[in-house]
């Protein structure tokens, strides 16, 4: 039946997703149905993202057959291609894991129903006002024979989802203050009581919206067309030119600003690259001659933990309008903080203790078959990514360019490595870089274009895609290690 | 640990005694080590590096290692190794990448000796050569092994194990060049220390990571693996290709194997999460351990046998910030507590079970039952004279079989089958299924179903042709109520001919009958809707009477034939044919007969309605109506529904439960139901009858059954050209490309409903093949099969 319905929908999609993407030709396209007196709403963002520009994105329609591939099995699975699915294709090796992995966390086996599962989606992203995951769940919710009533607000839900909401606020903004007793709390509430194999279904779906809300901010995803903000049913304008520019007019102003800042700093940013490959192999070459004593080594740690909490953009701009979202938020004033400034003491997280690989896959595949299995392979895929390129030069060996983005983001959850030197992140990730990877992943609301523009301007799109994955996945693995360490404790 | 049973053994001159014991770290421990002379231990850990010594009754600290103002990171050990040549010298891998060496026979207090950095990453293991003083080998989370002369600043050579981290690196203890390693990515790999351009040999063992490998301390090709996939493997690697000898499932991934000394067969591991035991295996008998500890509080870290020569140490360091010994005779043994006698029976009733030789010996020298039918056949076990578990592993196997032609569980299979469960309306459904339990010879059954019809359906809904059959059976229950003097004596000797006969006539008598009830049917329909109730006025005093009588009547009946209600009539009849001398299967009807007749009392209970409905039939209907509402009679059909699962029938009571449905549900209890609905269900896997066991989960109200078919609803589909299956679409693959499921009519792929031929195997979209089997009997594909299509 599900399979009849995706097929069916295939053939209507694509055209849906031209229009998404081909708004220069919506005036012409148009004119037949028009005459028929249908009112047809018209798409208002410019290609799946507001921050990469349409041309840089694949078309559908020329994309490989392991592309194809791709597309067609998320059009299998959610009978749509969304906008997500659109930008991650720039990594299709990603994304066909990330695809398996959430097909298999919503639809396949697995202890909690399927309108419990979008609720929990919703939840999760509603933690970080995007309202663009919620859309698309709320539509899947109500798909899948969700109770309508629920969506107004989580005390509509029954009360085992509303005892969820606390892990949920803790998780998504300061997951180092998850303890046993949360776990206890939530296993331990008579006729409310999650089991363990639920808890971690739900745990997992809670740090995969999270992390998702994180790359929808940082890549500026569109709505789709069937949200809200997706579309318009302003007529077609009377001048010229397209709709889409007037409404977003402001929008592309924008981008010929940043045109033109990048024109004029070419040279410049053709030196950032210069730059960061140079201490790259500076780094690689005297990490031997140079011994760095224990006690610096350890307080490079702190300092850089310090450090992350100074890091944060001055512009408070454009925070998403979260009308229908804000119904899920029970506390707004619960976020991000920072963990160094934190006034308790929260000892650090040492990865050698408890590290994804041994312990929690152990207890995720022990809770949740296979699923501890699809995780794994999407953090191999995300961290083990490269294809040897930065910018414009070839064959660069990114491995510790790409460790220190993900060690960073663990270090400002609190997490050390104790085999790492963190002074490296401070040589290999520049000011506007740690602002961008900071605010993705603590604060994704706030991320604006321009914050987008501004790190690694020499850099292709594919590679700003690139590192936002990394940051998703590092942000996921931190808030699971965070609260399967509890799950843990509170089983020995 | 209260026993204090002493253990004292004489190893070449040394003595080892002791307890269980344990003694309470500071901190966690991340791994232990044995010095050689068996009397010290020493624990490492993120923030502990001491060494213990091993009296007899407790653990005696003896040096800290940890010294200095400020930790370093040097210090947080993730493993440690004593060297078993040298009894001042150790070595640590910490997690910062560095290795340690360290020398006790420093006079500072700072024991220090050696550091090397040169790997990037957390060292997971270190190792010293058994038998080489100064030679000592690392295994790093950066992938590399390094091999460390003690005589010189930095490593001899390095090996690259072009793949992910390294877990583990262990020296064969046999073969002087050669060590193992294994890796995250789940391969081992065997080195020559001599040639550190590429392994000599690799193999893929476990799925995901190789947590630990040990070398067997005697045969010199075998080495125990554990991994992440919660599996202990044996391989033997003197073969060309390595061989899988054992394989031992555990409950947890696998942190630590250690062959135990002096016993071939045997390993202790310890797991990595959620599991604290540790276990003691015979490889040979992986299902069960041979021994466990469960002394611990958290996972075990760190195991070692206590000295190499002695079976029955144990030293085990834990998260839980301890340090234990254990003595294998107090360890807890799972065997003992397994219960070595196993009973089952077949689905045709045959009877097998397995006990203890002995046991079975001192039976069958009785032999009390050897005039029986049955027929005990013995399998026995060849013991093996070196099997440590010989006492507890020779257990001798007995099946009986059932008298071959007895066609013991026919009746279930066919009634299943043919059964009307649902679509119908009560009456029918009811009829429908007295029917078959009559053709089946089951008249108890069937009577129940007709009884039920009765209880729950207004008569003047029925179709005609459906009320003469009942009015019939009505008359002759009838008649036997009045007769009921006869009714004892007629019943014994009635063969089923005359029973025939019997049933002849009485459709002769109904028909006569038939008309006029008809008439006084439409009849009292006619009144009904005029709103006047005179006929039940009417019919009042008449009727109480008789129906007060009946229910005196029934106690009376019910408690003398209690007795014969227990026996089984129904439901297995096989095991009467055990106990009983060899019935045939006439007598087997008779017997099911005979308590009908004399009425047990789930017949008595419903007769009594049956009767007062039918004997005077226009009466009937109106007393029914308005006095006995169907409520009325449900404690009595619960009660019958009981009986029956009491019984074993559990057949008719899931069946009755379906079709009565809401009528009878909130009678009983949740529970019951749904453990009715699941003997039944499995009952009918178990004769794959797989169609019915689907309709009545479907039909089934109870959740718990219902969600049974909402579990792997996947289908998995193989390529019809390259045999792969097709994983990501049913009607692609994505190998060959090609569209695995096309029409025979249409030849257009087949997304949905696919219907094949078993004979020639060609099919298509399921509209399509009916249509044209409509039309022609020949295969759509032109092949000439004669297809068909029901």
């Amino acid at each position: 039946m599900r399979l009849a319905t995706a097929a069916s929908e295939a053939y209507t999609t694509p055209l849906a997703v031209s229009e998404l993407l081909g708004c220069k030709q919506c005036a012409a396209g148009r004119d037949q149905d028009e005459e028929l007196g249908i009112r047809i709403p018209r798409p208002l963002g410019q290609g799946p993202s507001r921050f990469i520009p349409e041309k840089e994105i694949l078309q559908v329609g020329s994309e490989d057959a392991q592309m194809h591939a791709l597309f067609a099995d998320s059009f299998a699975a959610l009978g749509r291609l969304d906008n997500i699915t659109l930008v991650m294709v720039f990594h299709p090796q990603y994304l066909e894991s990330f695809l398996k992995t959430q097909h298999y966390l919503l639809q396949m086996d697995g202890p909690l129903p399927l309108h419990y599962r979008h609720y929990i989606g919703i939840m999760a992203a509603a933690r970080h006002q995007c309202s663009y995951l919620v859309n698309l769940h709320v539509n899947d919710f109500l798909h899948v024979g969700g109770d309508p009533k629920w969506l107004n607000g989580l005390e509509n839900a029954p009360q085992k989802l509303q005892n969820l909401g606390e892990l949920n606020k803790v998780l998504a903004h300061r997951p180092w203050l998850i303890t046993k007793e949360h776990i206890e709390g939530l296993l331990k509430a008579e006729e409310h009581s999650w089991s363990l194999a639920e808890l971690v279904h739900a745990v997992v779906l809670l740090t995969h919206y999270h992390s998702l809300a994180s790359f929808t901010f940082g890549c500026g995803i569109s709505p789709e067309i069937h949200c809200d903000g997706g579309h318009t049913f302003r007529p077609p304008s009377v001048s010229n030119y397209c709709i889409c520019d007037i409404t977003n007019g402001n929008h592309s102003v924008d981008e010929m600003q940043v045109n033109s800042a990048e024109n004029v700093s070419v040279s410049d940013s053709f030196f950032e690259v210069e730059a960061l490959m140079e201490k790259m192999r500076q780094l690689q070459e005297c990490r031997d001659e140079e011994e760095a004593s224990q006690e610096e080594m350890a307080s490079r740690f702190e300092i850089e933990k310090r450090e992350s909490m100074f890091v944060f953009s001055s512009d408070d701009e454009e925070v998403t309008p979260a009308r229908d979202v804000s119904r899920h938020f029970e506390d707004t004033s619960y976020g991000y903080k920072d963990f160094s400034r934190h006034g308790m003491h929260v000892p650090t997280f040492r990865v050698q203790d408890y590290c994804w690989e041994d312990h929690g896959y152990s207890l995720v595949n022990r809770l949740y078959p296979d699923v501890g299995q699809l995780i794994d392979e999407k953090f191999h895929i995300a961290y083990n990514l490269t294809y040897n390129t930065m910018a414009m030069h070839k064959d660069v060996d990114t491995s510790m360019l790409r460790r220190a983005i993900w060690n960073y983001i663990h270090c400002m959850f609190g997490i050390r490595y104790d085999d790492y030197d963190y002074g490296e992140i401070n040589q290999l990730l520049d000011r506007s870089f740690k602002v961008y990877i900071k605010t993705v992943v603590c604060t994704p609301e706030k991320v604006t274009k321009r914050m987008y523009d501004s790190f690694w301007r020499q850099f292709k799109h594919s590679e700003k895609v690139h590192v936002n994955l990394l940051l998703i996945e590092a942000r996921m693995q931190a808030e699971l290690l965070y609260a399967l360490r509890a799950i843990t404790r509170y089983m020995t | 640990m209260e026993k204090m049973s002493r253990v004292t053994t004489a190893l070449g001159g040394s003595v080892l005694t002791g307890r269980t014991m344990h003694c309470h770290l500071d901190a966690p421990a991340n791994a232990i080590s044995v010095c050689r002379d068996a009397a010290q231990v020493v624990v490492a850990g993120r923030s502990i590096f001491k060494i213990y010594a091993i009296e007899e009754e407790q653990f005696v600290e003896k040096l800290n290692l940890r010294v200095g103002r400020k930790p370093s990171l040097n210090l947080s050990c993730a493993d440690v190794v004593w060297h078993q040549m040298d009894e001042n010298l150790l070595a640590t891998a910490a997690t910062n990448g560095v290795v340690v060496t360290w020398n006790l026979g420093r006079p500072s207090r700072n024991k220090q000796d050696q550091l090397f950095t040169e790997h990037k990453r957390t060292v997971n293991k270190v190792c010293f050569h058994p038998t080489e003083a100064h030679v000592l080998l690392s295994g790093s989370q950066d992938g590399f092994m390094k091999c460390f002369d003690l005589r010189r600043k930095d490593s001899v050579s390095t090996f690259s194990g072009q793949s992910e981290s390294v877990r583990d690196v262990q020296f064969s203890i046999r073969d002087y060049f050669t060590f193992a390693s294994t890796f995250e990515n789940g391969n081992v790999q065997l080195w020559d220390i001599r040639r550190p351009d590429r392994c000599e040999r690799m193999f893929t063992a476990h799925n995901g990571p190789v947590f630990c490998c040990d070398w067997h301390p005697e045969d010199r090709g075998w080495l125990a693996t554990g991994g992440r996939d919660k599996m202990v493997k044996v391989w033997d690697m003197t073969t060309h290709r390595a061989k899988e000898m054992h394989c031992v499932q555990t409950i947890a991934s696998v942190a630590r194997v250690k062959w135990r000394p002096e016993c071939r067969h045997h390993l202790a591991t310890c797991s990595m999460m959620v599991d604290h035991n540790i276990y003691v295996w015979d490889v040979r008998r992986p299902f069960v351990p041979a021994a466990m500890f469960e002394e611990h509080r958290d996972v075990t870290t760190g195991i070692a046998w206590r000295h190499p020569h002695d079976p029955s140490f144990l030293l085990s360091g834990s998260k839980d910030s301890s340090l234990c010994q254990h003595l294998f005779r107090d360890a807890s043994q799972p065997v003992e507590r397994a219960n070595p006698e196993g009973l089952c029976y077949g689905l045709f009733g045959d009877l097998a079970f397995a006990a203890k030789e002995s046991l079975v010996a001192a039976e069958s020298g009785r032999k009390p039952y050897t005039g029986d039918r049955r027929h005990p056949i013995f399998f026995k076990r060849k013991l093996d004279p070196a099997e440590p578990f010989a006492g507890l592993a020779s257990s001798a196997l007995s099946v009986f079989e059932t008298e071959p032609g007895g066609s013991a569980m026919r009746w279930f299979v066919d009634t299943a089958e043919r059964y009307a469960l649902a679509g119908r309306p009560l009456a029918e459904l009811c009829d429908h299924n007295a029917k078959v339990a009559r053709e089946l010879g089951r008249n108890q059954v069937a009577q129940t179903w007709t009884m039920l019809r009765t209880i729950y359906c207004s008569p003047g809904l029925l179709p005609t042709a459906n009320l003469s059959h009942s009015v019939g059976k009505g008359g002759s229950c009838g008649l036997q109520l009045m007769n009921s003097f006869n009714l004892k004596d007629m019943a014994p000797g009635l063969g089923s001919e005359t029973r025939l006969d019997r049933s002849k006539g009485d459709a002769r008598s109904d028909t006569v009958l038939l008309d006029s009830s008809a008439t006084l049917i439409t009849n009292e329909d006619n009144e009904e809707t005029e709103g006047s109730d005179v006929p039940a006025d009417y019919l009042l005093g008449d009727v109480e009477g008789e129906d007060d009588e009946l229910y005196l009547l029934d106690p009376e009946h019910t408690h003398p034939e209690e007795p014969e209600c227990v026996l089984p009539q129904e439901a297995f009849p096989l095991r009467h044919e055990i106990v009983d001398t060899p019935p045939g299967p006439e007598h087997l009807q008779d017997k099911a007969d005979s308590p009908h007749v004399s009425g047990s009392e789930a017949d008595v209970a419903s007769l009594a309605p049956m009767d007062s409905s039918f004997s005077l039939l226009s009466v009937s209907h109106a007393l029914y109506d308005s006095r006995l509402p169907p409520d009325f009679f449900s404690v009595l059909v619960r009660d019958m529904l009981h009986f029956y699962a009491e019984q074993g029938d559990v057949q008719m009571a899931v069946s009755v439960l379906i079709v009565l449905g809401e009528r009878v549900r909130k009678d009983i209890d949740e529970q019951t139901q749904e453990h009715w609905y699941t003997s039944y269900i499995d009952l009918l896997q178990r004769f794959r009858l797989w169609n019915v066991s689907n309709e009545v989960v479907k039909l089934s109200t109870s959740r718990a059954v219902s969600c049974l078919n909402q579990a792997s609803t996947t289908l998995h589909v193989n390529c019809s050209h390259c045999k792969r299956p097709m994983s990501s679409r049913g009607w692609v693959c994505d190998r060959c490309h090609r569209c695995a499921s096309m029409c025979a009519v249409c030849h257009h792929v087949v997304k949905g409903l696919f219907v094949w031929c078993q004979g020639c195997s060609h099919g298509g979209h399921l509209q399509h093949i009916m249509k044209w089997l409509e039309g022609s009997s020949h295969c759509p594909a032109g092949c000439g099969h004669l297809c068909e299509y029901s």
